[in-house]
């Protein structure tokens, strides 16, 4: 079922926020994102005011996406002590000081005479007693997902000063079949596995998807018309266009920034392979490298002016940077073992990479200087890094040894908060989208 | 896919072999060894059922695929021997044109691997040129590490993996 992205007609500060913008300074209810250990913050979400089950639903949407992030602890319903009738009046900040929950949301779902989900949220600071946000949304009642997700952006982005990643898509491989003959597909969901759809037949190999920045469109590599070769694909209306007429496999795409150009590798008739871009309105191409190499995995900086890619030329798999333009590549990375998969971080500081070292397949950060590696998750098998929008977030893919297929996971920058993606087929190649709109 | 291994051991002789060994040092580079001693052209066992210039025998008695060392696109001593014998037998059954598929095993990135992949096609390709084949009865296409042979998790695979294989395009007729 295709659905649209203007799922929003308005969105509206509910009052009472004033209050807390001119509250003197108590000490302020808020997540530090940024401390290595973040204890998570006791949450009570009670179950939205509705005549059906759609308040409970969307409750229990947003508790599992705060939950997820490892920054919040979700109170059970059956300590609560005080039933939420009228999310209008403040809570008895008393009755929830008791079981330690240090923020309340409250809220309420109705239906409008045109058919419209009207829902709305107040975010309580218990010990503060007072109201922290509160806003309305109104929505397509199939859209009542994304609502959620949006609510719980919003309270993730009141309580940590960060914005939020919950109404995100991820486009990735689906893969069945036997290992030999596997089939993959591209598919795309919702951040937590909800509404999966396929966007290709699976009759040919397709492979690493990637979102442009307008989220309507994907980039992917797919075995179709013989020779891999690098497409885009719209999501909606599912028109496909092959990228650019070179004679050899395409393959490694990503866009930039801007969306403008699609960054790829291509294959030469000597086996290496160098970056090339491809401007998708004149159709002019540009070579970035031209070594003697396997020069690959390229993905843009944020303000487009750098880019940062995988090269054997050294000997092994290293990441190096370069200039938009090609121009003045050096070597980052020097932890010892080899890098791949490189993956400039949306906020422009960290580039996520996959590391081998000892048999092992890690899934690290480094500064985009090389600096400050840290390894947040190790194991078997396990690549192709991906950052949520907000850059706290990985979600990569992982196959375990003697477990048959790889499974999506995500780790926060903690490297502390592990959490499976629950797919029905084995997954691979996740991609995330930025913010829906 | 043992079976390659020990024919690649042992390699067979197919009798045909001899006249052709001499065509094929025609583009014959220095730095590889003479494709006839290293066939080992001393009689050996018959082609079995295998009808001459089937893609049966191609598979079975000159054996269709090589295998890399780790991280490299290298053309190893018996893969050389192996790819002699494909030269020799694809100018004697000249009207195949062929697919060199690479591969990688599964211990690298997705993207990596595909690169990889085509480096050995590529690899391989040269390596048949250069022994007489026609550069333009030769495609190449790398699957990366998307089509494993052999499926388990330690190095007895991965290195059953690591391969180029000669598909024949059609039946010859």
């Amino acid at each position: 079922m295709i659905r649209t992205l203007k799922v929003l007609m308005t969105a509206a500060t509910l009052g009472l926020s004033a209050v807390f913008a001119i509250a003197p300074a108590h000490a302020q209810l808020v997540i530090d994102v940024n401390k290595g250990n973040v204890q998570p913050l006791p949450i009570a979400i009670t179950d939205f005011v509705s005549g059906d089950g759609m308040g409970a639903e969307i409750s229990s949407i947003v508790t599992a996406d705060l939950k997820r992030s490892g920054l919040f602890a979700p109170i059970g319903r059956e300590a609560f002590i005080e039933k939420i009738s009228n999310p209008d009046v403040a809570p008895r900040f008393q009755d929830w000081q008791v079981i330690n929950a240090q923020a309340i949301v409250t809220g309420r779902v109705t239906k409008e005479g045109d058919g419209r989900l009207r829902a709305e949220f107040r975010l309580w600071d218990t010990f503060g007693n007072k109201q922290i946000t509160g806003e309305q949304f109104f929505a397509n009642p199939q859209n009542s997902r994304r609502v959620a997700h949006i609510i719980a952006d919003a309270i993730y982005e009141a309580l940590t000063g960060e914005k939020g990643y919950f109404d995100t898509r991820v486009v990735y491989i689906d893969e069945s079949g036997s290992k030999a003959q596997r089939v993959k597909r591209l598919a795309i969901m919702d951040q937590d596995g909800a509404n999966k759809r396929f966007l290709s037949d699976g009759r040919t190999i397709a492979l690493t998807p990637r979102f442009s920045p307008t989220r309507q469109e994907i980039t992917y590599m797919s075995y179709e018309s013989g020779q891999p070769q690098v497409y885009l694909l719209q999501i909606e209306t599912g028109q496909r266009e092959l990228v650019g007429n070179f004679p050899g496999m395409t393959f490694a795409p990503r866009f930039s920034p801007d969306g403008q150009k699609v960054i790829m590798s291509l294959l030469r008739d000597d086996g290496n392979s160098n970056i090339f871009t491809m401007d998708l309105r004149s159709r002019n191409t540009m070579r970035l490298t031209n070594s003697n190499a396997i020069d690959t995995s390229p993905s843009y900086s944020p303000d487009g002016s750098k880019v940062v890619f995988t090269s054997d030329r050294g000997g092994q798999p290293q990441i190096y940077v370069m200039g938009a333009d090609g121009s003045g590549a050096s070597r980052i990375s020097f932890g010892g073992g080899s890098y791949s998969t490189p993956v400039w971080s949306p906020r422009g500081d960290l580039i996520a990479f996959t590391k081998q070292t000892g048999g092992d397949f890690q899934i690290g950060v480094m500064r985009t200087d090389g600096s400050g590696e840290r390894i947040l998750s190790s194991g078997f098998q396990q690549e192709g890094p991906t950052w949520a929008p907000n850059g706290r977030v990985l979600m990569f893919f992982r196959e375990g040894s003697g477990s048959g297929g790889p499974k999506l996971v995500s780790v926060d920058l903690t490297g502390r908060n592990e959490q499976q993606i629950p797919t029905a087929n084995y997954a691979s190649d996740p991609a995330w989208s930025p913010l829906l709109e | 896919m043992r079976r390659f291994a020990a024919i690649t051991r042992n390699p067979v002789a197919v009798a045909l072999v001899a006249s052709l060994a001499i065509a094929g040092c025609a583009n014959k580079k220095n730095n590889l060894p003479n494709s006839s001693s290293e066939l080992g052209l001393n009689g050996g066992r018959g082609a079995g059922a295998a009808t001459p210039g089937s893609s049966q025998d191609f598979t079975v008695n000159v054996g269709d695929r090589i295998f890399f060392d780790t991280d490299s696109s290298a053309i190893r001593a018996d893969a050389q021997q192996t790819l002699s014998r494909q030269a020799q037998w694809l100018q004697q059954y000249s009207n195949y044109a062929i697919t060199v598929e690479g591969h990688s095993d599964e211990r690298g990135t997705r993207e990596y691997n595909l690169a990889l992949g085509a480096r050995r096609a590529a690899a391989a390709r040269d390596f048949l040129a250069s022994r007489g084949v026609p550069a333009n009865r030769i495609r190449t296409i790398s699957y990366g590490k998307e089509r494993p042979v052999a499926v388990c998790d330690d190095i007895s695979c991965w290195s059953q993996n690591r391969r180029a294989v000669t598909v024949l395009n059609g039946a010859g007729s």
